[in-house]
């Protein structure tokens, strides 16, 4: 490459121009413009630009959708979060009730306002579950207000208390953190009561010097709880199971089931293919397209309908409870096939059918917010030896019926 | 939740009146109405109620109110059977 910086400025039509030479005649000098650089929205293609980025954007941090403002405060600016959800919180909300990546819904932990906060605004506590910190900000029905969320590594109030990960230790730290003290003149924390599980009250105090009030079981009760004095009344306290509350927990329930599909299938068809011919494929198909009917069944009555009908199912034991369920399930489905299933067959669809749905509701025991730990273990100290002989028989009927 | 009965007689809580000052906090903090004030000292008022979440235990200033709490979800106790050990969340 030759050097050109240095060469003389060439004139618009190539020929060397001297300081003192008139504009060559080939053009019309054309006088130089500005170039529009975006000072008024408008740019020389597409669409206009938006808006220049908010002042309190920093590197290395993305600004969450939820947050419509900051308030600054003697620690520093604060976010203040939106109290209506948006599409995507609503997205979020469905798609962890299906368990896809629910151990990674989280916000980060520190101190929020809802609002215009100020130094006499009460603080609500809350976990850094995502959906926990939803229903603070959009359902507690309180104007203004600071929300202190506790780092309980995503997981909801609950069971994060019981768990430890909501615990003392973390709230103080998050206080101290946040440095609550320079951003309210009351020294008053409002818990949810679930946390009482992991946390403390005198030691909260004790720790940070902030007092616990023990708020509301459901976050929606806080505006009548505040109202009334921070008095809440009997069925604040109380947990609920309604039906609503039940029908939540399906599709959760059923997101633990794929990690066992493919075993199952798998053992369905292989043992649905053994018969006097040693190995039909024919049979495998067809017998083992009954087996998933009753694997099915099964996964129906434990997960979805003895869930849903619990508190109208008789007997207290879950096991019994699926059982009952899953027999009536297993007892559709044998008659929907009858005209192609021997005794045998029957029996062993019926077995299957009810001994997964027993398993199953007796492991809904850890979604229930009543079932002591106590009365579970006694429960499959009893059930797990008819469960295990039930789900050993079904195989063992299942490949005899072929023999008939 | 009176609609919703576990199996009666299994919970570990235990209330030791004598060491009860009355403060009733226990009484706010459990989400089942299991106790109660009673004059100047706490009762046990529905026993077969308690899920042993353990949160009145935690709150008790004097220790008078003691449960074990743990997992009640049979994936985890099942895991403890076979590796031994307490409970651990599912």
């Amino acid at each position: 490459m030759e050097q050109d910086e240095k060469k003389e400025p060439a004139g618009c039509c190539g020929e060397k121009l001297s300081p003192s030479a008139a504009p060559c005649a080939c053009k019309p000098p054309v006088p130089l413009e500005p170039f529009p650089m975006v000072r008024d929205d408008k740019v020389c293609c597409g669409p206009p630009t938006g808006p220049r980025s908010s002042s309190r954007e920093r590197p290395g941090y993305r600004m969450w959708h939820f947050v419509e403002d900051f308030i600054d405060t003697p620690a520093g600016p604060v976010p203040l979060a939106k109290t209506v959800l948006n599409a995507r919180d609503w997205l979020g909300k469905i798609r962890v009730r299906w368990g896809i990546r629910r151990d990674q819904y989280k916000v980060a932990p520190g101190l929020y306002g809802v609002g215009r906060p100020d130094a006499s605004s009460p603080v609500l506590v809350t976990a850094n579950y995502k959906l926990s910190f939803d229903a603070l900000r959009s359902g507690a029905g309180v104007a203004d207000a600071w929300i202190l969320v506790v780092d309980t590594r995503g997981i909801n109030v609950w069971c994060a208390a019981g768990k430890g990960t909501f615990s003392t230790e973390e709230v103080v730290r998050q206080v101290k953190s946040s440095q609550l003290d320079r951003v309210v003149d009351h020294r008053r924390l409002i818990l949810p009561q679930l946390s009482a599980t992991g946390v403390a009250s005198r030691m909260v105090k004790k720790g940070c010097g902030f007092k616990v009030t023990w708020g509301p079981v459901r976050a929606a009760d806080l505006g009548r709880f505040l109202d009334a004095g921070m008095r809440a009344d009997e069925p604040m306290r109380r947990v609920t199971f309604t039906l609503a509350e039940r029908i939540t927990l399906v599709p959760v329930e059923l997101s633990f089931l794929p990690r066992y599909l493919l075993w199952s299938l798998a053992a369905a068809f292989l043992l649905s293919g053994f018969g006097a011919g040693v190995f039909s494929f024919q049979a495998a198909w067809f017998r083992g397209a009954l087996m998933v009917a009753a694997l099915a069944g099964g996964v129906f009555a434990g997960a979805v309908a003895a869930p849903i009908l619990l508190p109208w199912i008789p007997v207290r034991s879950f096991s019994v409870k699926g059982a009952i369920v899953g027999v009536a399930a297993g007892l559709a489905i044998v008659a929907g096939f009858r005209e192609h299933v021997n005794t045998w067959e029957a029996a062993a669809l019926l077995i299957c059918t009810a001994v997964i749905s027993s398993y199953l509701t007796m492991n809904f025991t850890g979604s229930t917010p009543y079932t002591s730990p106590s009365g579970v273990e006694k429960e499959m100290r009893r059930a797990i030896p008819f469960q295990a002989g039930a789900a050993l028989v079904v195989p063992v009927l299942w490949v005899a019926a072929a023999f008939v | 939740m009176k609609d919703f009965r576990y199996l009666p007689g299994v919970s570990t809580l235990v209330l030791d009146t004598e060491a009860c000052t009355g403060c009733g906090l226990c009484t706010i903090v459990c989400p089942h109405g299991v106790l109660a004030m009673a004059e100047k000292r706490v009762e046990i008022v529905d026993y077969d109620g308690c899920m042993e979440c353990g949160a009145c235990a935690q709150n008790c200033p004097t220790g008078a109110v003691g449960v074990t709490p743990g997992v009640g979800c049979a994936a985890a106790i099942i895991n403890s059977w076979i590796k031994g050990g307490k409970p651990a969340c599912c």
